[in-house]
């Protein structure tokens, strides 16, 4: 008997999550990663930036940045542990971690942003 | 298509190096695709912090600042940013095979759907770099 697999459901998160990283990470990580501490430009005043973020659009997006990109790593990194590496004995403790990981993020970005004056 | 069997029929198999993604490019890009999640973690992080920071007030946010400048945290974002692109132009051009969209009985050109990703990644990062950029 075969229990029903829940892959599905975390492929779906992995999907999504792919396609917020691969939409919204990349000019977010130049402008404050390297452009902003480069001095290649100015950033965004403490004002602006607390302007836009404030709201319930604002909180939503960062939310949605922070929670789905968060399982797409769990799952991606979960198979490359194991095709990469072959650590298949250790399965659940990797699930655990990796999974576990992103729900404990999840939790941690919602109570930040709840925060957000 | 592979499928991950957690308890796969016994027979002979071959067994296979730990390092067998080190023997071709195609395999080594695989995996470094697989590992820019790890970098997309990171920002993630980063992020967390930076909002964490933005919470205690306009000093608190100043100080962080010195953070993002911190040489080995840029280098490492500089590595972290090439990782991301490599993600975002794998996972678009990925998109066509993961969609088969068929029209008219044929297969719909691959770049009919990878392009217009490519249109929505060039408008969002116009988009933010505008709310980020206005001072």
């Amino acid at each position: 008997m075969h229990k029903r697999s829940n892959e599905p459901f975390v492929w779906l998160l992995f999907s999504a999550g792919g396609v917020v990283a691969a939409l919204f990470i990349p000019i977010q990580l130049f402008l404050f990663g390297v452009a902003f501490p480069l001095g290649w430009l100015n950033g965004p005043s403490y004002d602006t930036l607390k302007d836009l973020i404030h709201g319930p659009i604002g909180r939503l997006y960062l939310l949605v940045l922070c929670a789905l990109p968060l399982f797409h790593w769990a799952h991606r990194f979960r198979y490359t542990l194991y095709d990469g590496l072959q650590i298949k004995h250790l399965n659940e403790l990797v699930n655990t971690f990796c999974y576990g990981g992103a729900i404990v993020g999840t939790a941690i970005a919602a109570y930040l942003i709840w925060r957000i004056p | 298509m592979a499928t991950y069997t957690e308890y796969p029929p016994k027979g002979y198999r071959v067994r296979m190096s730990t390092y067998w993604w080190l023997a071709r490019w195609p395999y080594l890009k695989f995996i470094l695709r697989e590992i820019s999640s790890v970098f997309v973690a990171w920002f993630v992080i980063e992020t967390l912090l930076q909002i964490n920071a933005l919470i205690d007030g306009p000093l608190a946010y100043a100080e962080f600042q010195d953070f993002f400048r911190n040489p080995l945290v840029i280098v490492l974002n500089i590595i972290s940013l090439f990782f991301v692109i490599f993600h975002a132009v794998t996972w678009f051009n990925l998109a066509p095979k993961a969609m088969a969209v068929r029209m008219g009985g044929k297969r719909v050109p691959n770049l009919m759907i990878s392009g217009p990703n490519y249109a929505a990644w060039m408008v969002v990062s116009a988009v933010l770099a505008w709310l980020l950029l206005r001072g």
